[in-house]
């Protein structure tokens, strides 16, 4: 399973990039091969505060839903408008044009709390 | 349920080997999807698809009263098969309500096979060996009736699709034929004897084949490498749920319980009210005449919302008036589709309803079943 090193991960499965002020958040190859197909995505309304935990999206595959984590304190300032039409992109390129949102973070200590590619290839096995 | 481990059937180490992956399902380990639910599903719509059906429970009732007391514990009528011939049909308790559903086929004239569903066969045979003809010594063999238990030592695999056919003949022999649809016949392969059923639960033509465990994998793996040339996908119970709601096909558990009638479910075609006698009757007579108050309905969502999920809420406008009972996405139809029981009043074709997801309201049509029909 792809897990790239230049990321941070949250225990429920997103990858973290840092983009500056921001960061881009999607979820794992791990992730997106556990739900399979995905076949729709609720994003998060933008602008809204988000705390650290708290889900602020849901991927459906045809099987099941599931929420996705913000994993920091912030706002988010983007969302992946693609993923409305074509949510098979979280299968195909989950750490490229599959992307969620982007927050703006609030306090970017609160990153010291995510884990690094070793501690998530850990976790997952 | 019980609470040893999982059983595997006899083509786990296959699905291990082709990379499926696997969920317990009614007791067993099974394959859940083998690639792509989707890609699985337009294979069966499309080409051919292989299913291990080994988890459901074959149960042989014979004996020389065998065909009179199956009519009294099951809802449609058995003097209607003849031999090789097969029937839908229901196992209800007193109240009517729906113990299981299943395919009873006439194998010899007083020799049945019954094919359950695997999470209640254990349920079944209590129920069925509960109700046996009490054998007293002065009762002549004659009201004598068996049951066994069959399901450890059968496999099942379905083959579901429009080029069935094809792939019958590269396995079977161009000049053996295709048993007529609901019909049941035994087939040499490879030096065995399997039974070939033309049924299936996907909506498409297709083959149910049961045979000895020991022969599954053998048959199984010949299947895959002569469906080659036709485009086989082996499937997982995600496609064969797909595909089954597609076509409004009832799962056990989710769509009927004990406390869901065949008629509110909208299968009384399969109850033969005129028997004189079998359990559940006086029940579904009184629900017949009282009228269901709710209904089992088809619906398809009308916007390319978030696909329907069992328990979720139906309403009319800001009235509750049911619950859905199975939904997902509709590959071939690329919407929102499921099933849901719904007050009466509300039941009708071309209802306007609304499922709540996720306290959000979604606007769904109430249609006719099956919602997808081939073109």
């Amino acid at each position: 399973m792809n897990v790239p090193d230049d990321l941070l991960y949250a225990e429920t499965h997103e990858w973290i990039r840092r983009e500056g002020d921001n960061v881009r958040v999607g979820i794992t190859d791990h992730a997106q091969s556990e739900l399979t197909d995905v076949v729709y995505v609720e994003l998060p309304k933008m602008d809204r505060q988000a705390n650290s935990k708290e889900a602020i999206a849901v991927v459906e595959s045809v099987k099941a839903a599931s929420d996705i984590y913000s994993p920091v304190k912030g706002t988010v300032v983007e969302v992946n408008k693609a993923l409305e039409s074509d949510p098979g992109l979280i299968n195909r390129e989950p750490y490229g044009e599959g992307w969620i949102f982007v927050l703006k973070i609030d306090n970017a200590h609160d990153l010291e709390q995510l884990k690094d590619a070793a501690a998530y290839r850990k976790q997952i096995g | 349920m019980s609470e040893t481990a999982e059983k595997t059937t006899p083509l786990y180490q296959e699905h291990l080997r082709l990379g499926a992956k696997i969920i317990p399902f009614g007791g067993w380990l099974m394959p859940v999807q083998y690639t792509s639910i989707l890609e699985e599903h337009q294979a069966v719509r499309n080409n051919v698809g292989i299913f291990d059906i080994s988890h459901m429970g074959q149960l042989i009732v014979s004996g020389p009263a065998a065909a009179e007391w199956l009519n009294t514990m099951l809802t449609n009528n058995i003097d209607k098969l003849e031999v090789d011939q097969g029937q839908y049909t229901f196992l209800l308790n007193e109240r009517g309500g729906i113990i299981d559903d299943l395919i009873v086929y006439r194998i010899e004239e007083q020799k049945f096979l019954l094919v359950v569903n695997a999470a209640h066969t254990a349920e079944d045979i209590a129920w069925l060996d509960q109700h046996l003809p009490a054998v007293e010594a002065a009762v002549s063999a004659a009201n004598q009736v068996r049951i066994d238990n069959r399901s450890a030592d059968f496999g099942g695999v379905a083959i579901q699709g429009p080029r069935v056919a094809e792939l019958f003949h590269a396995l079977f022999g161009n000049d053996v034929d295709l048993p007529p649809r609901n019909h049941i016949v035994d087939l040499g392969f490879d030096g065995t004897n399997v039974s070939v059923a033309r049924t299936g639960y996907t909506g498409e033509d297709g083959v149910e084949v049961f045979l000895r465990a020991q022969d599954a994998a053998e048959f199984w793996n010949a299947a895959l490498e002569k469906g080659k040339a036709f485009g086989i996908k082996a499937c997982g119970l995600g496609a064969r749920d797909t595909l089954r709601l597609e076509v409004c096909y009832p799962l056990n558990g989710s769509d009927l319980s004990p406390e869901r009638n065949p008629i509110e479910a909208g299968l009384g075609l399969f109850v033969d009210l005129t028997k004189p006698n079998f359990i559940g009757r006086e029940a579904l007579l009184k629900a017949k005449e009282n009228g269901s108050p709710e209904k089992l309905v088809a619906f398809r969502m009308q916007t390319k919302g978030p696909p329907p999920r069992p328990h979720y809420s139906v309403f009319d406008n800001s009235e509750r008036i049911g619950e859905v009972t199975s939904g997902t996405l509709s590959p071939s139809l690329n919407y929102g589709i499921g099933m849901a029981y719904v007050s009466a009043p509300h039941a009708k074709i071309g209802t306007r309803i609304d499922i709540e997801i996720r306290s959000q309201k979604f606007p769904a049509i109430i249609e006719k079943k099956p919602l997808y029909k081939k073109s």
